[in-house]
């Protein structure tokens, strides 16, 4: 099965880190990539640079900013290929943002047509 | 029966569901043809072949492929030593899995493990049918498209696992010794087979321990409605086979060097059958559990066991550290250790406290009783 590891982080969760520290926190996220379960991922840019559409009566509303306004933010994935959820947990439990106040939420894809 | 079929076809739907026809079929043929050999394999075997049948009437080829590869076993190639392979332990691992609500394990491992009907669950966590219908097949649907998996948890998982199977377990128990028999007495057929089936497990036995010990003073912890104190039960309504079988567990635990939270209040609960209760002892191994535990409530329980140890004055020190403003029991614990301490005034004030917080009637009328009686 596949499952995408979606990255919840608080916006400061590098404030106060040197510099040092915050490059081995990136280097550990690309580690994980290596992880033979780990088919793909990707990193997105801070909140601040997010654009959001809705479709209003009659024409496109566009926005700055995020969807929501949450205290923790969606900052990236990771596709994990699994034989099951413990698997796919035991990824997800490795994911650096947990131990910097975010959270990891696991969910299974789709599985496209055959 | 459930529990093998859950393991074959990995769908819990379509093993319900097959073990329904199979036991249709043979309310069909066993009165003409007679009862077989081995009626549970012969069940076991109807229900798979029927579930076969229907995956390929439905013709899910490209998911199912590895299942129709399986050969079809047929009737006659068992004989009486035909085996079932037991996957009961998957199945209870399934049911309290994590990723699964609290309420929705007690109900799968009822459901699934335990004697109960989908109605009778209901009624006893006070649902309607139709919502404990729709809570079940909510958590079968994510066990099959999360792919929670139908396994024993690796080694490095099943600590904590098994935790949460021996909490469901003892959830269901306490759901049953708060008044309904019914689910006390599944919990400890629940609890005995996962000891059974991890023997090596002090915890397991632990709580197998914990539960019979304390089922058996069932019958004297209520007196014409009224709750009975345990130093005021009637010993001779103590069901004495029962504690005896519940020391094994416990002595079987103990020897397994079990120390966790299970095996300490099965100690307990063993202490405090005995005459006279060896008060200390219940103190320290109350002091034990509340390191591993941090539990406030243990914290209490504690301060009891140095009352009844002769030292009411540590007792309600330990009390007063108690961050619990809204609980009951600490109110009733406070009133009566200041009532020991002869300070009646604020015994009475702090028995008021806990009656505004009680709501059972039983509960109340021996707070009423206790006020009238300073």
């Amino acid at each position: 099965m596949q499952y995408a590891l979606l990255i919840y982080r608080r916006p400061d969760d590098f404030d106060g880190l040197s510099e040092d520290e915050q490059q081995a926190i990136s280097a550990e996220y690309y580690r994980l990539r290596d992880d033979p379960h780990v088919i793909g991922g990707g990193a997105l840019q801070p909140t601040t640079t997010a654009t959001t559409l809705r479709r209003g009566d009659a024409q496109m509303l566009v926005s700055d900013g995020p969807y929501a306004d949450t205290k923790e933010v969606f900052g990236g994935w990771y596709i994990v290929e699994a034989a099951d959820l413990d698997t796919a947990l035991d990824v997800a439990g490795r994911v650096p943002v947990l131990r910097l106040g975010g959270a990891v939420e696991v969910r299974p894809l789709m599985e496209g047509p055959h | 029966m459930v529990a093998s079929l859950v393991g074959f076809l990995g769908d819990f739907d379509l093993a319900e569901e097959a073990a329904q026809e199979a036991f249709a079929v043979a309310a069909e043929r066993w009165p003409g043809d007679g009862v077989p050999a081995n009626p549970g394999a012969w069940l076991t075997v109807t229900a798979r072949n029927r579930a076969i049948d229907r995956l390929r009437r439905e013709r899910r080829l490209a998911e199912k492929a590895q299942l129709l590869e399986v050969p079809e076993t047929t009737v006659d190639e068992f004989t009486d030593d035909f085996t079932i392979e037991d996957e009961r332990l998957e199945l209870i691992f399934t049911c309290c899995h994590p990723a699964l609500a609290l309420e929705a394990q007690v109900a799968l491992t009822l459901r699934a493990l335990g004697g109960l009907s989908t109605a009778e669950i209901a009624r006893a966590f006070l649902v309607s049918e139709e919502t404990m219908k729709r809570r079940l097949s909510r958590a079968k649907a994510k066990i099959k498209h999360a792919g929670i998996p139908f396994a024993v948890p690796a080694a490095h998982l099943l600590p904590d696992r098994l935790g949460a199977v021996l909490a469901v377990v003892y959830l269901i128990f306490n759901e049953g010794y708060s008044g309904r028999g019914e689910l006390a007495a599944e919990a400890i057929r629940l609890g005995r087979l996962v000891a059974e089936l991890l023997p090596d497990e002090p915890e397991a036995h632990g709580l197998v321990a914990l539960m019979l010990l304390h089922d058996a003073r069932r019958a004297a912890r209520f007196a014409g409605g009224e709750l009975v104190r345990l130093e005021e039960q009637d010993t001779s309504l103590w069901n004495g086979t029962q504690i005896a079988v519940g020391r094994r567990s416990l002595d079987r635990a103990i020897a397994l060097r079990g120390r966790g939270p299970y095996v300490l209040q099965a100690a307990i609960a063993s202490l405090q059958t005995e005459q006279p209760i060896d008060w200390p002892q219940v103190a320290a191994l109350y002091e034990q559990l509340s390191k591993l535990t941090r539990s406030p409530v243990v914290e209490l329980n504690r301060a009891v066991a140095v009352a009844e140890s002769g030292s009411p004055e540590r007792a309600l020190a330990i009390v007063d550290a108690i961050a619990l403003p809204d609980y009951q029991y600490l109110h009733s614990t406070r009133a009566e250790l200041l009532r020991r301490l002869g300070r009646r005034e604020e015994a009475a004030a702090a028995y008021r406290r806990a009656l505004d917080l009680a709501h059972s009637p039983r509960e109340r009328r021996f707070l009423e009783r206790r006020i009238a009686e300073i």
